[in-house]
């Protein structure tokens, strides 16, 4: 049973220069338990498909439409048209979020007690000594040391790595059953971010909670990930487990994704390759496959085939491609 | 909090040192005039240089510079005699010196205006900041929508209309042409004469200053709210569920709270010093009216002395924020 039910999911913006196809049409299953990375370069959508069906963006600019429905202990309920009022107390509770950056996700004059027992007396009728607990129950789960005193400071008190363990209690006081985790390593020194992937694993096991990891940080994905959406100009364009996109990376957007970070067991002394052109815009994206033109293999194609939007094929059990190299299963190699 | 302490002790140290050097530097400016202060002491058709003379030792200009600026400091503190024998004038401290032109010590010519411009300052900030923060908040929420268009108006018309223009406007409608007028048209009643009557001839006062102020403020407001609104840590506040009420309420107005405090005690500072403009419209007898006639008059010692005034509320009043800034936000304090 999916936990998180993603269906033709798509977001618009209205801007002065056009409208914005931020997502166009995403679908997905999240399920209990699992680990979900969804990859892709700035613009692709990846933070906003989940953004909008939070109710975290601006709603007198934005469009969204299709299906997103979250299983909850009182049945199947659709996000999307919610009210803000109902929605509200889906966030936080049922799904909670961690953002990129922890410098400035915690609100700079409030003491992180002050902050983490807000965040469970939101959704809970309890004593606030109830939630105080709570809280130094879970500073503690997240290894911030002397929790009981630390409520009492403030998060510039607080190092980095540290601002991002209280922004994961935080997220955690109401038991989620999703935790979106929004790049949360990306503006971390890479020892801390091992701690905090690993900190994430353990806690996600002990809670039982989905996380959709938000990265486009493949090195990241290769350790947390149990499966993987890369999504480009605001689709889904390769989906399969993790180590089936590493062993066997069909699109070539995720191959040149790979070949651009350095790898210990792909010989040394290479250089990188990085994948030529810019994200595409997506005011301008017409009706052809969106990657066609940093596309390296477009030539294996017929003349006018990219021209056309290829669809999200099953070319292997569990691998999905929106590709047209892969029209006929299995067919180019 | 020890650092706490320390922060405020280093503070003070530094504003006398300011306050020092600030009336150094108006006593130096005023003596460079081109005015001969002991001739301006008796009136503009005397020509007497017995009179002239006598003025001059009694007062002190005969003196060096520096031995005249010492006795204007000396004065501050332990008030200062004019003259010698059964004719000396004694100033008690703090005294500011004397003026000829008003027959008065400077020190109670301030005591008199001071507090009517205290009123005037107070009554108007209040009500600014009511009408300002509240229609910033209105604003900012109903943004692009009806309620923020009216206020953008608002704050058009208040920007654009001149201080003196709204008293005017305010005097002729609601005092002249309005038969049974409750509000005085004689000007400023003392709170301890009859404290209704002094409200009655505060209330246009106070409007008029306000309400470019309030203006002001409600754009400020607003931009900042909008602004705040912005930051990753209000979308926090929103991923956890709080009502939006909430948000504005405990998040968006805490972050706001800095900058209009740091504005408002600018402008109330400001103010201190004399508004000039609403104190001559209504006939209020405060600072500004104070400075005006004397700038007027060529009243040295009370231009020396009001301008030392106003600078040291403005430079006491920035401390006092300093200090304000490091219970409002916990980054300062450390």
């Amino acid at each position: 049973m999916s936990l998180l039910t993603v269906r033709d999911l798509r977001v618009e913006f209205k801007t002065p220069d056009g409208v914005v196809k931020a997502v166009a049409g995403v679908s997905y299953d999240l399920n209990p338990g699992e680990t979900l990375a969804l990859v892709g370069e700035s613009g692709s959508g990846k933070s906003v498909s989940n953004l909008a069906y939070m109710g975290l963006l601006p709603a007198s600019r934005t469009t969204i439409t299709g299906s997103v429905i979250l299983e909850t202990t009182s049945g199947p309920v659709e996000l999307i048209g919610m009210s803000n009022e109902e929605l509200r107390k889906i966030r936080g509770k049922d799904i909670a979020m961690i953002f990129q950056d922890p410098m400035s996700a915690l609100h700079p004059y409030y003491t992180i007690g002050d902050q983490l027992i807000e965040a469970h007396q939101v959704h809970n009728e309890v004593d606030k000594k109830v939630s105080r607990e709570r809280a130094i129950e879970l500073l503690s789960l997240v290894g911030v040391a002397n929790p009981e005193e630390r409520l009492a400071a403030y998060p510039h008190q607080f190092s980095g790595g540290m601002r991002q363990r209280v922004m994961i209690a935080m997220a955690l006081m109401n038991n989620p059953k999703v935790l979106i985790a929004d790049e949360p390593t990306t503006a971390l020194d890479v020892t801390v971010q091992a701690q905090i992937l690993k900190l994430l694993s353990d806690l996600q096991k002990q809670f039982n909670m989905a996380v959709i990891l938000i990265t486009h940080d493949l090195g990241v994905v290769a350790g947390a990930a149990d499966r993987v959406n890369v999504m480009y100009g605001g689709r889904l364009v390769e989906s399969t487990d993790v180590n089936e996109l590493y062993e066997n990376p069909l699109m070539p957007y995720t191959v040149g994704l790979l070949d651009s970070i350095p790898r210990m067991d792909k010989g040394h002394g290479k250089r990188l390759r990085a994948i030529p052109g810019q994200p595409p815009s997506l005011i301008k994206l017409g009706d052809g496959c969106a990657f066609a033109a940093r596309c390296g293999r477009k030539s294996e194609l017929p003349e006018g085939k990219c021209d056309t939007s290829p669809e999200l094929k099953e070319v292997t059990a569990g691998h999905l491609v929106r590709c047209h190299l892969y029209d006929s299963k299995g067919a180019a190699k | 909090m020890n650092g706490l302490a320390t922060y405020i002790s280093r503070r003070l140290g530094l504003t006398l040192v300011i306050l020092l050097a600030v009336s150094f530097a108006v006593y130096v400016i005023f003596s460079l005039l081109p005015y001969d202060p002991a001739a301006l002491t008796c009136g503009k058709n005397c020509n007497d240089p017995g009179i002239i003379e006598a003025n001059r030792i009694r007062l002190g200009y005969d003196k060096p510079f520096w031995e005249q600026y010492w006795l204007f400091l000396s004065g501050l503190f332990v008030g200062r005699s004019f003259g010698t024998g059964a004719a000396a004038i004694f100033c008690p401290a703090p005294s500011f010196g004397y003026s000829f032109q008003q027959h008065a010590c400077v020190t109670s010519l301030l005591g008199d205006a001071l507090p009517v411009t205290v009123y005037l300052a107070v009554g108007a900030l209040i009500l600014w900041l009511i009408v300002g923060v509240g229609l910033g908040i209105v604003s900012a929420k109903f943004r692009g929508k009806l309620w923020d268009t009216l206020s953008t108006g608002f704050v058009l018309v208040g920007t654009s209309l001149p201080t003196f223009l709204t008293g005017l406007m305010l005097i002729i409608f609601l005092v002249i042409k309005w038969d049974g007028s409750p509000f005085p048209s004689d000007g400023y009643t003392a709170p301890d004469e009859d404290f209704g009557q002094f409200l009655l001839s505060m209330v246009l006062p106070w409007i008029t200053l306000a309400f470019a102020f309030a203006a002001i403020y409600t754009r400020f407001v607003r931009s900042q709210i909008l602004e705040i609104s912005t930051e990753d840590y209000i979308r926090t506040a929103k991923a956890k569920g709080l009502s939006d009420g909430k948000i504005l309420g405990k998040h968006t107005l805490r972050a706001a709270l800095a900058p209009i405090v740091t504005m408002a005690g600018l402008d109330f500072a400001g103010l201190l010093g004399g508004a000039i403009l609403t104190e001559a419209v209504f006939n209020l007898p405060g600072m500004g009216r104070l400075s005006l006639k004397a700038v007027v008059d060529i009243d040295l010692p009370v231009i020396v002395a009001t301008t030392i005034l106003a600078a040291a509320i403005v430079v006491v009043m920035n401390m006092i924020l300093d200090i304000a800034y490091a219970f409002i936000d916990p980054r300062v304090r450390v």
